[in-house]
């Protein structure tokens, strides 16, 4: 798990450390946007446009889709997928401890019990 | 799985819930087949409280614990995890309302969150709501970003990027 977090981490930096990636990023957080619309906003050749478009979307940052001739961009989910495993997580430290608790909490119970009525126990 | 934030169709069946209530609050839920007062009785008792906190599963194991439970007293718990140097937790009580509520700050950094933890009793049974509010988004993400005991600065970075990339990207 470390590790794949890990590796995530060099991906999103890589993908990061670029000026034009970091602008369509920008970009595509106001909308999405066809390869096209990119290349034309940021003066580039379309191929240029789709080996950078393909860099954040091996990331998770972006995700594409191909209608008809046009293939359009848009921000991946990746953070909202991260944020969803690490709550999962967390949960499950949570539910341990609780079943613990439950575990104390039904001999308070039966202490409880025992202490208040004792014959009928 | 089911971690997805807008699906808890039926929360409560001895089950635990965690929801990112807003940018900077988590809720955790449990209900407890006892009354409150047993409950919090086991939250607010050292010796009690010991013995559920760090459970075999959780991979880590408690060095210590201290809790002096009432408003102003500190608490102080202890992590050991393999051979990595032991983790402290550690913070003060601010509120304690016998039987109902449970209110700590968490000192391990400047922006630390604060916890309030209400127990509900219906029935014979006690709800227990947990609220963790972190004084921003940012803290909260990086306690999110951080678990792995990763690079929380360099998270602050990619999340100073992302905010910026307008609300669609955001987890709220």
């Amino acid at each position: 798990m470390v590790q794949y977090i890990r590796s995530g981490f060099d991906a999103s930096f890589a993908a990061l450390s670029d000026a034009t990636r970091r602008g369509v990023l920008e970009q595509l957080g106001r909308a999405d946007a066809s390869i096209t619309d990119l290349a034309e906003k940021f003066h580039m050749t379309l191929t240029g446009m789709k080996k950078h478009v393909g860099v954040l979307e091996q990331a998770g940052f972006v995700t594409t889709e191909k209608v008809g001739r046009v293939r359009t961009c848009k921000l991946g989910l990746r953070r909202l997928e991260e944020e969803a495993a690490w709550i999962e997580r967390y949960r499950q430290v949570w539910d341990a401890r609780f079943d613990e608790l439950d575990t104390i909490v039904e001999e308070l119970k039966r202490k409880e019990k025992v202490g208040g009525r004792k014959k009928r126990q | 799985m089911d971690a997805r934030r807008d699906s808890e169709p039926t929360p409560m069946k001895d089950r635990t819930t965690v929801e990112r209530k807003s940018e900077r609050e988590l809720v955790v839920t449990r209900t407890f087949n006892a009354p409150a007062r047993i409950v919090f009785e086991a939250w607010t008792k050292p010796e009690l409280l010991k013995r559920w906190w760090a459970p075999k599963s959780t991979g880590v194991s408690l060095l210590s614990c201290e809790a002096d439970v009432r408003v102003g007293g500190k608490y102080r718990l202890e992590f050991g995890h393999g051979a990595s140097k032991p983790m402290a937790f550690f913070g003060k009580y601010i509120e304690v309302t016998p039987h109902s509520r449970l209110v700590w700050t968490n000192e391990e950094s400047d922006d630390g969150a604060v916890t309030t933890v209400i127990f509900e009793e219906k029935g014979g049974k006690t709800l227990l709501v947990m609220h963790e509010l972190y004084s921003s988004k940012e803290a909260l993400d990086a306690a999110i970003a951080g678990m792995e005991g990763g690079m929380p600065e360099t998270f602050a970075q990619l999340d100073e990027l992302l905010a910026t990339l307008g609300a669609s990207a955001g987890p709220s």
